[in-house]
């Protein structure tokens, strides 16, 4: 399917082009449905989050996930292919333990023990979504590289590539799909996680969720969670389009 | 040249390859046959260092395998094995150029390259050139897996079992073509396999292995006539010995030279199984023979299939 010659059948049943409409639309447009809230709600004094613009919110909600996500793929990445390497087999049980512990941790959790050790702010945040990143990251990284098949493997050393070759040409490519549908996990997770991280002073989209949840205004709650959603359909429907690309050699 | 040294190779407790010594002379055919577990594939995969040998010493023409990086001596050497092992996320031609590729090759001479191989293989360039293994059938993608192994026109060939998972028609083609690139091209092959009729078929030199140790290493002639132990009998069977024993030699060999007769006449280089079913399918008992060029080159006589010079019977006993 290319752009250019998308009909309007097509670009409705794309779900990556219709989540991004509707997101960009509820970003810009929240304010118009300003009214709609008044009559949804009509004991509420303020039916529309005005504190911050939505689009800052849902910028920095993008910035935090980012982040974090870049940081427990380099980290979680690194890792699992550092264990199934043969000078890293060892600890191979150590990276999953700790992976593991690291998603037991309930988000919250995390967060209130980051606060005390560097404040309030978008830092603790980012490692405690960091932290919960981690698990399907490595998870998927060993499993992906682990499922190359050993032929494949013995004729990519027998036909002398280096280890480095392997790696990048053949083992990479080959597992990326498995990799990914971690990745893609992590950062959906974290999409919904970062909206918790409004507690510890992060600005994101959970801001409008926790003040409506603490001052009883069910509209802000309304407003940040149907934008959250939207972002992480927007944001899955990516991934789908990005494995279909990695994997456009099977499906010919 | 390939010669090993006393190579001894333990895993573990068990001993896979006992203290082997045997030399494969540039240009040669040489098979590795055994049962399984005999360390036939780990003599193989000593060669290119996949494995590395324990003791002994292994040199390539003269030069010791453990003073080069592996990586640049396996860039030297072919490489194919039962599984394939095709990249599956690259072009028939990306596999091809693997080695050229790591070589440095300029790419037109790769583009080339492919092209021939392709055509060497029997697979159209203009069809398969661009196609994923996975559209390939098993014959095809061992095909490109020879052709792979051919790429960089390495002057030895490992094969382990190459042909065994294929089904009987594409094998006996792969086998013949397989052959004729080795005449051709002059490169030393080494062969594993289990199945003796391959063995016989296609080695120079039959090397057979069982319990890591090397039993017999000899011509399929001899192999077949002076078996060196009962397990070596074993390998080849009694079942159609004879026209085993025809297979090796051919009708050349056996040719009165000064006599004529009329009919179709048959190559010099045809194996003398095939010549005797020629005398079962034709109802004769004698057949004109041509040699490479066309010219009459004598003819065979049933009675010398059935007497031949030495070695004509079952070694220890009645079929």
């Amino acid at each position: 399917m290319t752009g250019a010659g998308m009909a309007p059948r097509d670009f409705l049943t794309d779900r990556l082009m219709l989540g991004l409409v509707v997101l960009v639309a509820l970003v810009l447009g929240m304010p118009s449905l300003k009214p709609l809230f008044a009559t949804l709600f009509p004991r509420l004094d303020r039916p529309l989050y005005e504190a911050e613009s939505f689009v800052s919110l849902t910028l920095d909600h993008m910035a935090l996930v980012g982040a974090s996500s870049l940081a427990a793929i380099m980290l979680g990445g690194g890792a699992g292919i550092a264990v199934t390497r043969p000078w890293g087999r060892e600890f191979r049980g150590l990276l999953e333990t700790v992976a593991t512990m690291g998603q037991t941790f309930p988000p919250v959790a995390v967060l209130a023990l980051a606060v005390p050790v560097m404040g309030f702010g978008p830092e603790p945040a980012l490692i405690a979504l960091t932290l919960y990143a981690l698990l399907p990251v490595v998870e998927n990284t060993v499993a992906g590289l682990d499922g190359v098949p050993a032929p494949v493997l013995d004729s990519a050393r027998g036909l002398g590539m280096g280890p480095a070759e392997v790696l990048f040409r053949v083992e990479l490519p080959l597992a990326a799909p498995v990799i990914l549908a971690g990745i893609r996990t992590a950062v959906i997770i974290n999409v919904g996680t970062a909206a918790i991280a409004s507690t510890v002073g992060a600005k994101t989209l959970g801001l409008p969720i926790i003040v409506g949840l603490n001052g009883s205004n069910q509209a802000y709650v309304i407003q940040g969670a149907l934008i959250v959603a939207a972002l992480a359909v927007v944001i899955d429907a990516g991934f789908d389009r990005l494995a279909g690309w990695l994997t456009r050699w099977s499906q010919r | 040249m390939i010669e090993f040294e006393q190579v001894t190779k333990r895993f573990g407790s068990w001993t896979a390859v006992d203290a082997v010594s045997f030399t494969v002379a540039e240009g040669e055919f040489r098979v590795l046959i055994g049962p399984s577990g005999s360390g036939k594939s780990t003599v193989l995969r000593m060669i290119n260092r996949l494995i590395p040998a324990d003791e002994g010493a292994i040199r390539i023409d003269g030069e010791d395998i453990a003073s080069l990086k592996p990586e640049e001596l396996r860039r030297r050497m072919g490489y194919v094995i039962q599984s394939v092992g095709l990249f599956p996320h690259w072009t028939v031609e990306r596999n091809i150029a693997t080695v050229p590729g790591l070589l440095g090759w300029p790419k037109a001479r790769i583009r080339d390259r492919v092209t021939e191989l392709l055509e060497l293989l029997n697979l159209d360039p203009r069809r398969y050139r661009g196609a994923y293994p996975h559209q390939l059938s098993g014959g095809q993608q061992q095909r490109v897996g020879v052709a792979r192994a051919l790429a960089a026109e390495p002057r030895i060939l490992l094969m382990d079992e190459p042909f065994s998972a294929l089904d009987p028609i594409t094998r006996a083609s792969l086998q013949t073509e397989l052959s004729a690139i080795h005449r051709r091209t002059g490169t030393t092959v080494v062969f594993v396999t289990h199945d003796m009729d391959e063995a016989l078929r296609l080695g120079d030199r039959i090397a057979v292995m069982d319990h890591g140790r090397l039993i017999q290493c000899a011509t399929p002639l001899d192999i077949l006539t002076r078996p060196a132990s009962p397990l070596v009998r074993d390998l080849v069977g009694r079942e159609e010995w004879g026209l085993k024993r025809l297979a090796v030699e051919t009708v050349g060999d056996r040719a009165r030279r000064q006599e004529s007769v009329t009919g179709e006449p048959l190559a010099a280089e045809t194996p003398l199984h095939r010549a005797l079913s020629e005398m079962v399918a034709r109802g004769t008992e004698r057949l004109p023979v041509v040699d490479g060029d066309g010219r009459p080159a004598g003819v065979l006589h049933l009675s010398d299939l059935v007497r031949p010079t030495s070695g004509g019977v079952v070694p220890g006993g009645t079929a």
